[in-house]
C-alpha cells in the first residue's frame, strides 16, 4: 500500500474532472447580466463591448420590416460577410431593456441568424457583429403600429 | 414539463439550415393580468445548439424575444446522418430540447 500515490491519483482525477466540467464554459463568455439589466441603450452597449471600437458597416446585413403591425412579433435576421465572427447581438434602442439577444458563435456555424423580437414602440434596431478587429453594426428603424391596420 | 423544441434541418451541400421553434410563454415580468396583478417573468435565458454532441452556438436571451421563440441558424461542415440538437434553460430553471438527424 502506498497511500501517497493513491491520494495523488485522486487529486489528479479530481483535477481532470474539474477541467472537463469547465471546458465547455470557457468556450463562451458567461451571460452578461449587467448588459441584460441595462435600461439605457448606451449602458447596454458599454456593458457588452467596453472600450472596443464600434463602427457602422455595410458588411452587416440587418433585415427587419419597415413597419411592424404587431410589436410583439418582429422578425429579425442578421448576417454578415465578415470572417471570424465571435458574436451577434440584437438591440432595440427604445425597449425598457435594450439588449434582446446575444448569439455566441463558433467557426462551425455561419454568421447568419434569424429570430423574432418584441418591440414596445417604434425604435431603431441595432445588429452588432463582434470580430477580433472590433464591433460592426447595422441599424434600421422599425415603426410599430399596435392595433392599427398597417397604416 | 416544458414542451419539446420543434426542430427542422435541411442539408444543402455541406451546410445545414436549421429552424427551431420553442413553445414558451416568454413573460417579461412587466405585464399585468386582468385583476392588475403583475405576471411574473418567465423567459428562456440560454439556448444551446449542438452538432453531433459538440456545442457550436450558445445564445443568451432577454425577455424581449417573442413568445414561442423562433430561431434559425446554419451549421457548416454538416453531412447526412449528423445530429443537430437545440436545448434551452429558462429563468425558472426549466429545460427542454429537440433533436433531429440530417437526411
Amino acid at each position: 500500500m502506498k497511500p501517497t500515490y493513491k491520494r495523488r491519483r485522486m487529486v489528479q482525477g479530481l483535477m481532470a474532472f474539474t477541467a472537463m466540467a469547465l471546458l465547455p464554459m470557457r468556450l463562451f463568455a458567461a451571460r452578461n447580466v449587467p448588459a441584460f439589466k441595462a435600461t439605457a441603450y448606451d449602458n447596454a452597449v458599454k456593458a457588452l463591448f467596453g472600450d472596443k471600437s464600434i463602427t457602422a458597416s455595410d458588411k452587416v446585413t440587418l433585415k427587419v420590416p419597415d413597419i411592424a403591425e404587431n410589436g410583439a412579433v418582429v422578425p429579425a435576421t442578421v448576417s454578415t460577410t465578415m470572417e471570424g465572427v465571435k458574436s451577434i447581438t440584437l438591440l432595440v434602442v427604445e425597449n425598457p431593456n435594450p439588449l434582446s439577444a446575444r448569439f455566441n458563435l463558433t467557426p462551425n456555424v455561419s454568421p447568419a441568424i434569424s429570430t423574432r423580437i418584441k418591440m414596445g414602440n417604434s425604435s431603431d434596431v441595432v445588429a452588432a457583429v463582434e470580430t477580433d478587429s472590433g464591433v460592426f453594426t447595422a441599424t434600421k428603424n422599425v415603426k410599430v403600429t399596435i392595433g392599427g391596420c398597417g397604416g | 414539463m416544458a414542451k419539446a423544441v420543434k426542430i427542422r434541418a435541411k442539408l444543402k451541400g455541406d451546410v445545414a439550415a436549421v429552424k427551431s421553434l420553442m413553445p414558451h410563454p416568454m413573460e417579461t415580468g412587466t405585464r399585468k393580468d386582468e385583476a392588475g396583478n403583475v405576471i411574473p417573468a418567465h423567459f428562456i435565458k440560454t439556448v444551446t445548439c449542438e452538432h453531433n454532441g459538440e456545442v457550436i452556438l450558445v445564445a443568451d436571451w432577454g425577455a424581449s424575444v417573442s413568445k414561442n421563440p423562433y430561431f434559425s441558424f446554419e451549421v457548416k461542415a454538416a453531412k447526412s446522418g449528423d445530429s443537430i440538437k437545440v436545448g434551452w434553460v429558462d429563468n425558472l430553471g426549466e429545460t427542454s430540447s429537440g433533436e433531429t438527424t440530417l437526411k
